[in-house]
């Protein structure tokens, strides 16, 4: 520790901080631009200079170490004198279109002004005028109110991993822009509105909607991952105009996905049902709530007494909250029916009985960043985690080595050590191959009946370095991902990777869908368990079962499975052939339009109050910002009145935290991990078909809300309406680049163009997904031909 | 010895006198009532009458949408909507002034970047029905077209004291 002396405060700092540092840390401030804590230090906009004892000239306070005994004065003439002739160096070539820029009463350039400015200036000349830049359909780049502070750019370089902001040209003709004409691409991108310190860089979505003191704040929690990132609701009349990061050093930092930043677009959609509507004779009409419930209850009651209670699916979205969830399968329980599952990507149910009470990361967020080695099983993790993503790619920054078992080379912004790029079909016995270097390596046995299985599966160098860098790594963690959730033998992968991490000597986590993946296993959302993992007695069907069983009802919420659901083609077949059919949604299409008999309009997270469990296992309540659209309510409060209503006992709550509590009351001895009795997987191999298609999921695409978010949904729209083979695939079928090719999946015909694409693994075809009012919604992994057209 | 003095005042109607001293000097003097209508009072360029809303001697509106009369109006009189045109520049889809709100402070002139918002010299309106007093951006912008003359000659004589 050095003692330091800052404007006469007797101050102790750490060896090698910079003064401004010290500074914060003592709540002395200093004006800066491009000092950011989280960045690297370029000291180039000379704001934050100081006076230091002993020292001739100014020195910049963010790029000069404390030293044992140093008197810094930030509040002296020369260190004022200094700090105002450089605002006015900034001023020069500043425009002065504060009334027109939307950064104008939240600027740092003129909160400083204010300060530091002068109301003259010597300099008369004409201002520069840079051009305005097209960064994408998320970001307006007003560069002539640039003052080149570079935080852009170096967020760029060193948190995003993709250099797509530079500076080119010198001095007066500096600029700040995309070396090619591109728009940014970056998952977090932005950040950079967050960052930029002048209105240069503001968000598109949200130009010119309201004023910064007009804007009402709260905090709140991101839905859209299992993290749980901490945000910030902006709300101008009633309404959600803007969401920013709400700092949390355990879980996002500073920063935020575009995801969970721009997807508030999809609250004020035109898609959003505001009113209790009811089908009669295929005509809908718009009802009063007392009206919807009773249709509910008379169509659910009807169904149990004509073809019993287990003739009632029920299917919830893991991004509703943990209360919402618990009601709905305490309800559906309470009148007989134990079909409840939230768990939309998955296919394979088998090991249910044998998996932990609910998927977690098995480490703390911070903690990612500290493992020597990561492996990722079937995990786009800068895709569909992007914060946990962040961490990932810091700790190979450390030297972690980041390893891979993916079905597509996916394009990671950190290096990867090791990747294996298999079909699907070959992914199980790709794992299968790093238990057995691993069993090798260590000298364990293999467990019971793995042996046989992995009799003929040669273990290669790949494997080897693999299982070398998980042993010999401190501290290191086996990630499944998406993929490997709904992998069509998802049992095995999870058995496998439990039993590599188990001889490794590793952690093993889980990335859930949805921002309430963990809180749906606890809250009961599942048909093997009630809440808190307790086993149920009466083992209600899963969804793929649901989705096979020809049932009579079903009680959606949060969810349209026709484009959340995996198997999406015979989820929509479910519904049409469902006698009746109730949505508990925020947003209607034509599609639930047509299956659904009741849509009882519900709030979304920002009207809402209650609860997700992040991957961690962290509880994060929040409360509603705003009041719910129209008619709307709360889900908790639509399934305590249908519970009401349907004579069960225990569901007088009046507000969600009674809810929450009794899960709460109900957990209160269950401790989170992810270990798991080892169950032998039948087979590792999928059965043989010569092409396999993989569904490109969109980043944008996840939850109903993400998918009405206009900007987002502009950014993916190049996500290209192609098949893609690699070089051999194509070849050997005989098809060119740009060509025509039918591809018929399950009961789909597709007829695209073929692109080459060599991500793709040998025996595969990635094929569109998830693409909205196309026919290629209903793309489901499994075999598929392909032929020329 | 304040007694005989009294007694003496009202004796000879001192005070009375001097009442009708006072009103004898103003009946001779030269009058000052102004027969408004017809005549009217002088008016400092610097009136805080009627709210108008200018244009650019090209026809643009002057309004940017930057929101700080909005925001400084101390009788919340003022609400504003805005989009970005189609050209690219911050423009109001709604400017409405309440004038049964307003209190004629002059601060939305004040705190104008543009020169926008003025208040003119018309002090002359009515309404029969409330709805009347609700200026709307177009109300305010016919204000302004009538008036212009009048307003920009007003800003020329006091811009030497800004």
């Amino acid at each position: 520790m050095a003692n330091i002396e800052i404007d006469g405060k007797k101050l102790e700092a750490r060896e090698g901080a910079m003064v401004i540092e010290a500074a914060d840390d003592a709540g002395i401030y200093i004006p800066r631009f491009c000092y950011h804590k989280k960045l690297s230090i370029a000291a180039n906009c000379r704001m934050c200079l100081i006076e230091i004892e002993k020292v001739g000239k100014a020195l910049p306070a963010c790029a000069t170490p404390v030293t044992d005994g140093m008197k810094v004065f930030t509040r002296s003439p020369k260190a004022i004198g200094a700090q105002k002739g450089v605002m006015e160096f900034l001023l020069i070539n500043h425009p002065l279109d504060c009334p027109i820029c939307d950064q104008g009463g939240e600027c740092e350039l003129q909160d400083i002004a204010m300060g530091y400015g002068s109301d003259v200036s010597a300099f008369s000349e004409g201002k520069r005028v840079v051009p305005t830049k097209d960064f994408g359909p998320l970001i307006c780049g007003d560069m002539t109110r640039c003052i080149h502070c570079t935080r852009c750019v170096r967020f760029g370089e060193e948190i995003a991993g993709i250099k797509e902001l530079g500076a080119t040209g010198r001095g007066e003709h500096m600029e700040i822009g995309t070396f090619i004409k591109l728009s940014l691409s970056s998952e977090m991108s932005g950040n950079i509105i967050d960052l930029c310190p002048v209105g240069a860089l503001t968000s598109k979505p949200f130009r010119f909607t309201a004023r910064a003191w007009e804007i009402k704040q709260h905090a709140t929690i991101a839905p859209h991952d299992c993290l749980g990132s901490n945000v910030l609701a902006h709300t101008f009349r009633n309404e959600v105009v803007r969401m920013v990061p709400r700092e949390n050093d355990e879980i996002n930092e500073t920063w935020l996905s575009d995801r969970d930043r721009f997807s508030y677009e999809g609250l004020n959609s035109p898609e959003r049902v505001t009113q209790p509507m009811v089908k009669t004779n295929g005509k809908w009409d718009v009802v009063s709530w007392d009206v919807a419930l009773h249709k509910v209850v008379d169509g659910l009651s009807q169904v149990i007494k004509t073809s019993g209670a287990e003739q009632i699916g029920g299917i919830a979205s893991p991004t509703m909250t943990l209360e919402e969830l618990y009601l709905l399968q305490k309800l559906l329980r309470s009148i007989g029916s134990g079909n409840i599952d939230h768990r939309l990507s998955q296919q394979d149910f088998s090991d249910d009985a044998v998996v932990p009470v609910a998927p977690i990361l098995g480490q703390s967020i911070q903690a990612l960043e500290k493992n020597d080695a990561v492996l990722l099983v079937g995990s786009n993790i800068r895709h569909d985690q992007p914060i946990a993503g962040h961490r990932i790619r810091k700790a190979a920054l450390q030297n972690g080595k980041i390893m891979c078992v993916n079905t597509l080379d996916y394009d990671f912004n950190f290096p990867v050590a090791e990747k294996i790029i298999a079909s699907p079909a070959t992914l199980p016995v790709e794992l299968g191959a790093i238990v057995k270097a691993l069993a090798e390596k260590t000298a364990s046995p293999l467990p019971e009946g793995l042996e046989p299985l992995l009799a003929n599966v040669t273990v290669e160098d790949v494997h080897n370095n693999i299982a070398a860098h998980l042993i010999a790594a401190k501290q290191a963690i086996i990630l499944l991902g998406r993929d490997a959730f709904s992998h069509s033998k998802a049992s095995a992968l999870r058995a496998l990777a439990t039993q590599a991490a188990k001889l490794a000597g590793c952690d093993v986590g889980y990335l859930p869908d949805g921002a309430n993946g963990a809180g749906a296993w606890l809250a009961g959302a599942v048909p093997h368990r009630g809440a808190g993992g307790s086993e149920w007695a009466e083992r209600g069907k899963d969804l793929a079962t649901m989705l096979r069983a020809d049932l009579d009802a079903f009680v959606l919420m949060g969810v349209e499975p026709e484009l959340d659901c995996t198997e999406s083609q015979l989820a929509l077949k479910a519904m049409q052939q469902a006698g009746f059919v109730v949505s508990l949604s925020a947003f209607v299409s034509d599609t639930v339009k047509d299956y659904a008999d009741v849509i009882l309009p519900i709030a979304t997270f920002t009207e809402t109050s209650g609860t997700f469990v992040s991957a961690e296992g962290r509880w994060q309540n929040f409360e509603g910002v705003v009041p719910p659209r129209g008619d709307a309510r709360p889900a908790w409060k639509i399934l305590r009145v249908l519970g009401n209503l349907f004579d069960c006992a225990g569901f007088e709550f009046v507000d969600s935290q009674q809810v929450s509590h009794e899960v709460r009351t109900i957990l209160a001895d269950t401790s989170l991990n992810n270990k798991m009795q080892w169950r032998c997987p039948e087979s590792l191999n999928v059965g043989s078909v010569t092409y396999e298609s993989i569904p490109d999921r969109r980043m944008y695409a996840g939850d109903s809300l993400v998918r009405r978010a206009v900007s987002l949904q502009a950014v993916e729209k190049s996500h290209d309406a192609v098949i893609r083979v690699n070089q051999s695939v194509a070849k050997k079928i005989g098809l060119e680049n740009g060509q025509q090719a039918k591809a018929t999946n399950n009961d789909t015909e597709i007829l695209l163009p073929v692109m080459i694409d060599s991500r793709v693994p040998d025996g595969s075809v990635l094929m569109p997904a998830q693409l909205p009012g196309a026919v290629m919604q209903g793309v489901e992994s499994g075999a598929v031909t392909l032929t020329r057209a | 010895m304040t007694a005989i003095s009294n007694y003496l005042k009202s004796l000879f109607l001192l005070e009375l006198l001097q009442g009708l001293a006072l009103t004898g000097k103003y009946f001779f003097r030269k009058k000052i009532t102004v027969q408004y209508p017809e005549e009217k009072t002088p008016m400092s360029p610097r009136f805080r009458g009627l709210h108008a809303q200018r244009r650019y001697p090209n026809g643009e509106e002057r309004c940017i949408a930057c929101k700080l009369c909005e925001a400084v109006c101390p009788a919340l009189a003022i609400s504003i909507d805005l989009e970005e045109r189609d050209d690219g520049t911050r423009r109001t889809t709604r400017y409405d002034i309440d004038l049964t709100k307003c209190i004629f402070c002059g601060f939305c002139e004040e705190s104008c970047p543009v020169d926008a918002i003025v208040e003119t010299r018309v002090f002359e309106y009515y309404g029969e029905v409330r709805a009347d007093l609700y200026m709307t951006k177009e109300k305010l912008l016919a204000v302004g077209d009538k008036m212009e003359k009048q307003i920009a000659a007003d800003r020329a004589e006091d811009s030497v004291f800004r």
